[in-house]
């Protein structure tokens, strides 16, 4: 057996902080983002990104990047404005969701952007 | 029917209570009995007897039946079928009027429908195995006080499954020891811990102080992680009144989720707690103690695809549903069967599932199954494949039993779920390359990789005693 390992976590240490869904997985590159684009895609559901400060985090309520891709399936598109909601709020973590109206809730939610405290 | 005339004595049954033209209506409310009876009983006799004895009939003739309009109240055996591969016993459906049955009474629906008649001394052994309600009947029901998506909105957990932890051992920890327990596996990444059913309020561990440490662990977990959390307060009581106190100071503590034993505690206690947590804002998590001694026989009792039904329309937001893969009992077809149950809108009649009916839920909410019972990270892979996204996956074990302890447990977990979702997601095939997408995520994950090896040669495969009726 391996010696045991000390579990880092802190409440003073904001890289302690999650964000839910695939926040326990090491940041996703491209390809991997894009996958998940697809998977969204897909589904049917309706592509939607938003950011916030890292401080205000916990909320329920993220700043909407414009409004929520209705009917969207080009995933460059969907990716496009990832990349342009970053570009304009670069400390920010950014969320990207797909809406499934049928459900009346979100079938994915993953942070693809992690912002800096 | 003024012709009637009053004869006392004793009469057959099927005489009154065996209507084969009989169509049943969008009303009625149906049931499917599994009838082994004794030895010289027909099938028809047979099938009536359980008609009359779980509605209007008694043993014998009596004079006030003729006060009252027998045939519209009475039920009716309307179909009696093979059971395949067993030519002892046969399927008996039986139609009841919805006027037999107090709105919102689940209840006084069982009184009737397993009652007295399983008791029968001309059958020898009895089996509720489905039944249709009505949505006539199912809009008189409170049903879950959340439901799936508002719990998800509540706790912000989209896309994938939640992980939750019983905490053990389950009995014998002070309450201080108990919300260290809690915290560890909180702040390690599971979204709930769990109090062991059989955790009240003993005086090794008082209910108020076991609410007052997990309260505490969850609040710092939360501010640490960023995350919500929850622990399910067991709040079952040995009465009413002590149930809703313990209710009330969880709500008080600002606590997400509450637990309660439906069939411990019983019908009328779990439905009242289900208004309260709708009147409250609580989610209600139901663990089902006693189940097995209910539904395990193949021949007699109730099935738990009709416990699964009547706890839906009493209401709990999660309810156990057994794993396919862990320690405890369950077919996978027939599993696959109860939580559709307990999770979609509508439901069609699949025998391969064990579904003898339609069955419609109108504006219910749906509830999350719970696997919970002797997994651990390998089982993840099938654990995604079979129940998806809307269930709760509990650890208790293959948590607090990591090397290093609950908080390298619980991420070994979430670590195990998320590669799990990202790689089903991504097109690839769980149930085929689960090892593969475990060994890559345990890559970046120390902890994932000690629970992998110290979990390794586990395996729990014994054959279900209650299968599915099959040829």
């Amino acid at each position: 057996m391996t010696e045991i390992s000390d579990y880092r976590s802190r409440i003073g240490d904001p890289g302690s902080r999650r964000f839910e869904t695939f926040s326990y997985l090491p940041p996703m590159d491209r390809n991997g983002i894009r996958q998940q684009v697809k998977y969204i895609v897909s589904k049917g559901w309706n592509p939607a990104i938003e950011h916030t400060e890292p401080d205000n985090a916990f909320g329920h309520y993220w700043y909407m990047w414009k409004l929520p891709m209705f009917g969207e399936t080009d995933v460059d598109k969907i990716l496009a404005e990832a990349d342009a909601c970053h570009k304009a709020n670069p400390g920010n973590h950014v969320r990207l969701i797909g809406y499934d109206n049928e459900s009346q809730s979100q079938g994915a939610a993953l942070v693809i952007f992690r912002g800096s405290a | 029917m003024a012709e009637k005339t009053y004869q006392a004595g004793v009469k057959d049954y099927a005489q009154t209570y065996w209507t084969p033209d009989y169509q049943p209506a969008d009303t009625d409310i149906l049931a499917c009995f599994k009838v082994t009876p004794q030895q010289g009983v027909p099938r028809e006799e047979a099938a009536a007897a359980v008609a009359a004895e779980s509605s209007t009939g008694t043993w014998t003739t009596v004079w006030t039946d003729l006060l009252t309009d027998l045939d519209y109240y009475k039920g009716r055996a309307y179909r009696i079928e093979e059971v395949p591969g067993d030519a002892e016993s046969f399927y008996a459906f039986i139609a009841y009027p919805i006027d037999l049955f107090e709105e919102g009474s689940v209840v006084n629906v069982l009184t009737s429908l397993v009652g007295n008649v399983f008791g029968f001394k001309a059958l020898r052994t009895l089996r509720l195995e489905d039944i249709r309600f009505p949505i006539a009947y199912v809009m008189t029901c409170g049903g879950p006080p959340n439901g799936i998506q508002v719990e998800r909105d509540k706790l912000n957990k989209y896309g994938r499954g939640l992980l939750g932890c019983t905490i053990k051992p389950k009995l014998g920890l002070s309450a201080k020891n108990y919300g260290r327990a809690v915290y560890e596996c909180l702040r390690g990444g599971l979204d709930f811990t769990k109090d062991d059913e059989n955790v009240n309020s003993q005086p090794f561990m008082r209910w108020r102080d076991r609410f007052g440490f997990v309260a505490e662990a969850i609040d710092k977990a939360q501010t640490e992680t960023g995350e919500r959390k929850g622990h399910y307060c067991n709040v079952t009581a040995p009465t009413p009144e002590e149930m809703y106190k313990r209710a009330e100071f969880a709500k008080e503590l600002g606590m997400p989720i509450i637990m309660h034993d439906f069939l411990t505690a019983g019908f009328c206690a779990n439905t009242g707690l289900a208004n309260w947590c709708r009147n409250n804002g609580m989610l209600l998590h139901i663990h089902r103690a006693m189940h097995a001694v209910i539904d395990r026989h193949p021949k007699h009792g109730m099935h738990f695809r009709v416990l699964a039904k009547c706890l839906r329309l009493s209401g709990g937001d999660h309810l156990h549903s057994g794993t396919v893969v862990g320690k405890l009992e369950g077919d996978r077809r027939a599993t696959l069967g109860w939580i559709d149950i307990m999770r979609e809108r509508a439901q069609e009649e699949d025998r391969s599932k064990g579904i003898f009916f339609d069955q419609q839920w109108g504006a219910m909410p749906g509830l999350f199954p719970v696997a919970s019972g002797g997994i651990h990270v390998w089982h993840m892979p099938a654990l995604v494949s079979i129940f998806g996204d809307d269930a709760v996956f509990q650890f208790g074990g293959g948590t607090l039993g990591h090397p290093w302890g609950n908080a390298a447990g619980a991420a070994a977990n979430r670590v195990a779920l998320e590669s799990c979702v990202e790689g089903r997601n991504a097109g690839r095939d769980l149930e085929r390359e689960g090892g593969d997408v475990l060994r890559q995520a345990a890559k970046s994950s120390p902890e994932l990789a000690i629970a992998m090896e110290t979990w390794k040669e586990i395996k729990f495969e014994f054959d279900t005693v209650d299968k599915l009726d099959v040829a």
